[in-house]
């Protein structure tokens, strides 16, 4: 990563100034072009996966999560909200795509944009709700909004309740391309994360990411220069959402399943985890954070209830030892060797 | 059969007495959590875990060291309270400067790591804890019979949330807390050893926990899960009172369990959802709580 591009005005190096005002480290945002190098690497060593050997489920269910801790980041790292109950974004798109493929017979494009348009109006209306607090207060709230959307979906006919909606079928995406051949269901879903992804990056890059930015840094201050925080913050909530519905519905047809695993609180939890390991704030963070949650998970499956605590460790760790994530850190170490 | 509303009295007293109980761990708990919030600025999510562990404290010394409740009822908090200062002076300590936010992570990490060992040791299913032989057999009331633990489960949270009430708004000790919260630097600036409270406060906070999950055990099996789903529910009750107040923070949790059983005769499927709906509400009418003061 490069040292921060002084034509962009995005948040400056070091922050080991001791009381942060934001949750955000500022990380150093790499410039246009060491982006351009990364993205067009991490493009092609994806595109190349499969025939590495590497199983394209598994790459798939890696690409969903990276696409969903990008959009939380987008939340948690640029406007510094935490939400702890982004599951019921992730969630509701999966059912709610699950359900339009399956029972509606709409082909996969439009079951994801179902299920994104769902999560979209979902997040405008518990966005409201809380943004009128701030801090641990609106942690708490949207986790105790999520588990109110759990119980919902527990007992809502549409859902099937513990078992979810199964044997979701995939489709033909546009009517051409035929999702059941894994290759193909493969690259779709890489087209669309890197869709995800790039939109992200442009949304930080724009004139409103560098509101948000402001507001993050210091709220008052943004506020007395004209902006309107609270519509800002609703709006960054309402794009987190609807990006964590189209991760959350490809999963869904992926898969070809939606269940109560994606709306539980262990799963807000595990996308705050992905953010926090790889680095808040980072471009790339989330991406790297996804890949190596899912590969732990992956490796430690057989061994019951060992990844929760592995988990929780990690987090422990992250918060006493090492806040500004992977990402985080090797750009600070690379911006030194530099300096 | 007498009837109000078209319910019968019984089963609606029956409701209201869970109500009554499932309150009183909502009000120890959102305590708990509202001391710990008022000194430490730190939202602790390993509460129901540690609630949790105060029940396990409770079925072990039973069955392994054949202790019984009433020391039980001594051991845990202390044990676990012990505990607490643990994570306090290791862990939490080295957060105070940082956004208040990495402390819920913190603990979010503890509540799983904590959850996970225990489920790896004891399994997903639940283990029974054998009522007291005094507390066998329950009270008619007439229109009810009210079991005897019931009543002291009750009567207990309720003298438990009172006097730690008392020993906040009105003794010595609770004035250089309150202080202490609202500006460290001067309490210390006077001479108290302000550190050394948070410590202690966090220690008490946690002991509170575990006091719960002793007094669950006999109620609900002592499983793994028992503290995890709790907890989100507790934190709703946080928000619906708002943290400025301890009295709040017991009369909100005894009135929202009230309420809740009360669905439970009414309207069954609401049940588990109605406090989240309240708390919705609350914030559209009142975004600070019922008793909270915008901090």
């Amino acid at each position: 990563m490069d040292a921060p591009d002084p034509a962009t005005p995005g948040p400056a190096a070091p922050a080991a100034a001791a009381p942060a005002p934001g949750i955000a480290l500022r990380a150093a945002d790499p410039s246009l072009r060491t982006f351009r190098i990364a993205t067009l690497a991490m493009a092609i060593a994806l595109a190349a996966a499969p025939f590495a050997g590497i199983y394209p489920v598994f790459l798939m269910k890696a690409l969903c999560f990276a696409l969903f801790a990008c959009a939380f980041n987008l939340l948690l790292g640029y406007v510094g909200l935490l939400s702890f109950g982004h599951a019921m974004f992730f969630g509701t798109a999966g059912y709610v795509s699950a359900h339009a493929a399956k029972v509606w017979g709409l082909p996969p494009e439009l079951a994801i944009l179902a299920g994104a348009a769902a999560s979209t109006l979902l997040g405008a209306v518990t966005g409201a709700l809380a943004i009128r607090r701030q801090g641990i207060y609106f942690a708490m709230i949207t986790l105790a909004i999520a588990q109110m959307i759990f119980f919902f979906y527990l007992q809502a006919p549409f859902t099937g309740g513990e078992d979810g909606i199964q044997s979701v079928p995939r489709g033909r995406m546009f009517g051409v391309l035929d999702l059941a051949n894994a290759l193909t269901m493969y690259y779709v879903v890489l087209a669309i994360f890197l869709a995800g992804f790039l939109a992200v990056r442009r949304i930080i890059h724009s004139p409103f990411g560098h509101v948000l930015k402001a507001i993050r840094e210091n709220e008052p201050r943004a506020i007395s220069l004209g902006y309107d925080a609270d519509q800002y913050k609703l709006i960054a909530f309402v794009l987190s959402a609807a990006l964590s519905g189209v991760a959350g519905g490809t999963k869904a047809i992926v898969f070809q399943l939606a269940s109560l695993t994606d709306v539980q609180w262990q799963m807000s939890g595990e996308v705050v985890l992905m953010t926090l390991l790889g680095g808040m704030g980072t471009v790339f963070g989330p991406v790297v954070g996804a890949f190596t949650i899912i590969s732990l998970e992956h490796y430690l499956a057989d061994r019951g209830q060992w990844v929760t605590v592995i988990t929780g460790a990690i987090f422990v760790i992250c918060v006493l030892a090492f806040r500004r994530g992977i990402v985080g850190e090797l750009a600070e170490w690379w911006a030194k060797r530099r300096a | 059969m007498t009837e109000i509303f078209g319910i019968p009295t019984q089963a609606l007293a029956g409701q209201l007495l869970i109500g009554l109980i499932n309150g009183a761990f909502y009000a120890m708990l959102s305590l708990g959590l509202a001391v710990i919030f008022g000194l430490l600025n730190i939202i602790n999510f390993t509460h129901g875990a540690q609630y949790m562990m105060g029940a396990f404290a409770a079925w072990l010394l039973l069955s392994k060291l054949g202790i019984g409740y009433w020391w039980s009822l001594l051991i845990a908090p202390v044990a676990l309270g012990a505990f607490g200062v643990l994570i306090e002076r290791t862990m939490l300590s080295r957060l105070y400067k940082l956004d208040h936010l990495y402390g819920l992570l913190l603990t979010f990490g503890l509540a799983l790591v904590l959850q996970g060992l225990f489920q790896n040791e004891y399994g997903s299913s639940g283990q029974p804890y054998r009522l007291p032989q005094e507390f066998a057999g329950a009270f008619d009331l007439g229109f009810m019979m009210l079991p005897r633990y019931r009543a002291w489960v009750v009567v207990a949270s309720l003298i438990v949330c009172l006097t730690t009430w008392y020993v906040i708004e009105r003794t010595k000790l609770g004035s250089y807390l309150r202080a202490a919260t609202e500006n460290p630097t001067v309490v210390q600036a006077f001479g108290v050893n302000v550190p050394r409270m948070i410590t202690l406060t966090y220690g008490f906070g946690v002991g509170l926990a575990a006091l719960a999950g002793v007094m669950a055990a006999p109620i609900y099996q002592v499983s793994p899960q028992m503290g995890a789903n709790l907890i989100i529910v507790v934190f709703a009750v946080v928000v619906i009172g708002g943290m400025g107040s301890i009295g709040g923070a017991i009369l909100t949790g005894f009135g929202l369990g009230v309420i809740e059983g009360l669905t439970k005769v009414f309207y069954p499927e609401a049940s588990n959802t109605v406090i989240f709906v309240i708390m919705v509400i609350v914030l559209l009418i009142r975004p600070a709580g019922l008793f909270g003061k915008e901090r």
